[in-house]
């Protein structure tokens, strides 16, 4: 089954701007590949990523076709307080998978 | 010597070698239509709204030459400030030839502290990646590279 791969520092200083690596597993059938029959491999991707701490959005990614199998989405953000990363990830035929992390920032 | 049926093996493994390649032809000519530069401009008109896109900025890292078109490593940078007054709102990724214009929409705000991402992506040709940067401010700013792709991705048909 789909899993994640997150990687969030366990612990920052007040205003270190940390890096946060996501990796969900999936295959993102881009929808533009035809079976030997000939018949159209339906579309299977993740449209959709959401970063939220503490409950607020920090970082949204709209992935197309053109992202690679395992979407893999690195991005940065300034450690203020100590608390709660969830990734949410939401796609086609129904995908919905969410992870969480935790930092502790002193 | 024996020097007929040398040239006759020779032969053979000439029109052989020929019938290979034409065999190939059809199967690389074969393939969904194509993103022209009109889908480009007018993918990239969608998200600039007809504002005028500057060069400078941003910056595309992806190698010139890839070998695998399947999974290729790209990080876009914004050289700009992540203020709450002034900052990257968002960051686009297009290609030229896939079968889809878009590649990627990161939307960013000030907490993000530095605008950067990075991702894998699939390319079915040798062609020109653009990125567009729209700063709080409205502006865009834009950065292209062009990558040469050896094994094409996302068209391959399943066996």
């Amino acid at each position: 089954m789909a899993s994640a791969l997150i990687n969030v520092p366990a612990k920052a200083k007040r205003g270190d701007i940390i890096e946060i690596k996501t990796l969900m597993s999936h295959i993102m059938e881009t929808g533009y590949r035809h079976m030997a029959s000939g018949e159209l491999v339906p579309r299977d991707i993740i449209t959709s990523f959401t970063c939220r701490f503490n409950g607020s959005e920090i970082f949204r990614t709209d992935l197309f076709p053109a992202i690679a199998a395992n979407p893999f989405i690195t991005f940065f953000t300034t450690a203020t307080e100590s608390g709660k990363f969830e990734f949410e990830w939401i796609g086609d035929r129904g995908f919905s998978e969410t992870a969480s992390a935790s930092i502790t920032v002193e | 010597m024996q020097q007929p049926p040398n040239s006759s093996r020779r032969q053979f493994l000439g029109l052989a070698g020929g019938a290979a390649v034409l065999g190939i032809i059809p199967i690389v000519t074969v393939r969904p239509a194509e993103a022209t530069p009109a889908m480009l401009a007018s993918a990239i008109q969608t998200v600039t709204g007809g504002a005028a896109v500057r060069t400078g900025k941003v910056k595309l890292e992806i190698p010139p030459l890839v070998e695998n078109g399947n999974t290729v490593p790209m990080t876009v940078s914004v050289n700009h400030p992540m203020a709450p007054e002034d900052h990257v709102r968002s960051i686009h990724v297009f290609n030229e030839k896939n079968p889809q214009a878009n590649i990627a929409n990161f939307h960013l705000g000030p907490h993000n502290g530095r605008a950067q991402v990075s991702t894998r992506i699939r390319l079915a040709d040798s062609q020109k990646i653009v990125a567009i940067a729209k700063l709080s401010d409205g502006t865009f700013w834009s950065a292209s590279v062009d990558v040469v792709v050896t094994l094409a991705a996302c068209t391959e048909d399943v066996i």
